[in-house]
């Protein structure tokens, strides 16, 4: 006797379990666990940013006014963070300048020119092992490098240079997966209309990645932000001195837009007065410099996206 | 033992009843013949993808390479443009005679070679630009800036492709990615035609299309045969049948390498196949 088909495949005959029945209450549990979790890790996330959002900003508060943002430190009063908050943007300024144009090129190279072989291989292994040293050791590396060998004593572009050591992997990696993510159907028709490799590279595939490219400034910027550890041995810790800002001469140290100069940042700024300030004001000047450093962060991410944005809409619809 | 076709005589006229007759081999030009292959071989690594095809296009028809996948279809056809160099370990032996001249030699400009023969893919890749940049894209990456020079190329490109009315009010506004799959389409083979290429590959044109879209990119391709050569693959034995004038079939040896079983006037392809392949292929007993 053969079987009829009902019994071999599908369902079998015989009673159906109810539709309303308990049998998947296990599997509904999971997905109910799940998506509690899983919505409880987004809640966690925005939860700490805000948490320290409000922190700063209420600790902050009656301390961050124009005048502390505008004038210099003071040994009696509240003072100010003027050339500190400067020499933050000078040091993002200087590194990105170096770093984002030397990563994308990395990254270009990485993603379209290089291929699978043992030397991209070294060079991926490399841009690891390099993103996780310890940035006080590189902060080392750069005095060894930059105040002793070279001579240069603590300047603005030992520590530029210290933390391109420090960013550069990190850009190209995040550059190449920017680059990588454009599919590859638009490198072929691109070529097969009779562009060069340059060409295809140049019109398509990076204003394509614009938005990933972003995203690894964004990151990279945000280590030159809050970087301290590498900046203390590079670009020095003392309280800078009144800058005048009409100054241009590059070569002079006394001039707040040479690169040949000591800079302190904000990081290290909060980390040196924290650690060993003594001042009345210390800690009001320490939670107002805190502030100010997130709300940069903040306002650089923002306006980093803003400018891909119009920048992704320019090179691909102008 | 693959069967190396060769098929040199004037086209036929396509088999399509319902549609007006187009002049056969007394058509300017279409007694040349425009691309050559003589034993062509393409290995993909070890892999022998495409074994021993020889063949010719006339100038100003269309040839349907036709087969089951895998059969080396697509293959061979971009060995035509050489965008197997491409695919790294891909490698093509014979020739390839574009107007006498072999395209695979090393010292063959590619990016020359690809502005004479465009091509047009099976998924429609518009790039994420305004529609007039979609077309000016090939103009200008050979130094073409003269801003009325382009509008005009822009302009005469979109109309070949039948896409002109449906577009000109925005060109400049709305994005090639907003256009409909059809639409699309002629958008990439405006595209190709402001190349002002000879030769015009379409890989599966119209396989991700609704048969409405297909339909109008066949009329298409009817229309650019005048102007043309154009060298399609199809899936379809339909398509291939209404638009083509000549039509190879390809298919895939024991050793999965795809070779060239007959080539021949469509219509004589797809009523008196000569190879038993064939005709079981379009008779549906196969592939």
């Amino acid at each position: 006797m053969t079987a009829t088909p009902s019994q071999t495949i599908g369902r079998p005959n015989g009673p159906k379990p109810s539709l309303k029945g308990k049998s998947s209450r296990g599997i509904i549990l999971a997905d109910r666990a799940a998506t509690v979790v899983l919505w409880g890790t987004g809640v966690l996330v925005l939860t700490i940013l805000g948490a320290i959002i409000v922190h700063f900003a209420l600790a902050a508060w009656g301390v961050v006014t124009l005048n502390f943002v505008v004038s210099d430190p003071s040994e009696t009063a509240l003072g100010g963070v003027m050339p500190i908050l400067w020499n933050s943007i000078y040091m993002l300024a200087l590194t990105m300048l170096i770093a984002v144009p030397v990563g994308i090129l990395g990254g270009i190279y990485m993603s379209e020119y290089a291929g699978e072989n043992r030397l991209t291989n070294a060079i991926r292994f490399a841009e690891e092992a390099i993103s996780s040293v310890p940035s006080i050791v590189v902060g080392l590396f750069g005095l060894i490098l930059f105040v002793d060998d070279l001579h240069l004593g603590f300047t603005a572009l030992g520590g530029a240079l210290a933390l391109t050591f420090f960013n550069l992997p990190l850009m190209t990696r995040l550059s190449e997966q920017a680059l990588r993510a454009v599919p590859q159907d638009e490198r072929s028709a691109s070529l097969a209309l009779g562009a060069t490799k340059w060409q295809t590279i140049r019109h398509v595939v990076v204003p394509l990645a614009i938005p990933g490219l972003i995203t690894g400034v964004i990151l990279t910027a945000g280590r030159v932000f809050g970087e301290a550890a590498v900046l203390l041995f590079t670009s020095g810790i003392g309280t800078p001195p009144h800058y005048d800002f009409t100054n241009l001469d590059l070569t002079n140290p006394a001039s707040p837009w040479s690169p040949f100069r000591p800079a302190t940042t904000l990081s290290v700024y909060i980390w040196k007065l924290n650690s060993e300030g003594l001042g009345v004001f210390k800690n009001q000047i320490v939670d107002g410099s805190a502030a100010i450093l997130i709300s940069m962060v903040l306002i650089f991410n923002l306006g980093a996206r803003f400018i891909g944005r119009v920048l992704s809409r320019r090179l691909t619809a102008a | 033992m693959p069967t190396t076709a060769t098929y040199t005589e004037p086209v036929l006229r396509r088999i399509d009843v319902t549609a007006p007759l187009v002049a056969d081999g007394s058509a300017a030009g279409s007694d040349q013949i425009k691309i050559a292959t003589e034993h062509v071989s393409i290995k993909y690594g070890e892999k022998v993808a495409v074994k021993d095809v020889t063949l010719t296009v006339q100038a100003r028809s269309i040839l349907a390479l036709i087969g089951p996948s895998g059969s080396g279809k697509s293959t061979f056809l971009r060995c035509f443009n050489r965008m197997n160099d491409l695919i790294p370990g891909a490698k093509v032996q014979g020739q390839v005679c574009l107007d006498g001249e072999n395209v695979t030699d090393q010292d063959v400009s590619v990016v020359e070679l690809r502005r004479r023969v465009g091509m047009v893919f099976q998924r429609p890749n518009p790039f994420p630009m305004s529609i007039y940049e979609n077309v000016a894209y090939g103009p200008r990456r050979r130094g073409m800036n003269g801003r009325r020079q382009l509008d005009e190329l822009v302009e005469t490109s979109l109309k070949r492709a039948a896409l002109w009315d449906e577009v000109k009010d925005d060109l400049r506004r709305k994005s090639g990615l907003a256009l409909s799959g059809g639409q699309q389409q002629r958008l990439c083979i405006a595209r190709v035609l402001a190349t002002e290429p000879e030769v015009i590959l379409m890989d599966e044109p119209a396989s991700a299309l609704d048969p409405v879209s297909t339909l109008r990119i066949e009329e298409l391709m009817r229309e650019l045969r005048e102007a043309y050569t154009i060298v399609i693959v199809t899936h379809n034995m339909q398509q291939a049948a209404r638009v083509s004038d000549v039509t190879a079939f390809f298919t895939m040896a024991d050793d999965r390498a795809g070779y060239l079983v007959e080539v021949g006037p469509t219509g004589r392809i797809f009523t008196r196949p000569t190879e038993r392949l064939t005709e079981d292929y379009i008779s549906g007993r196969f592939g």
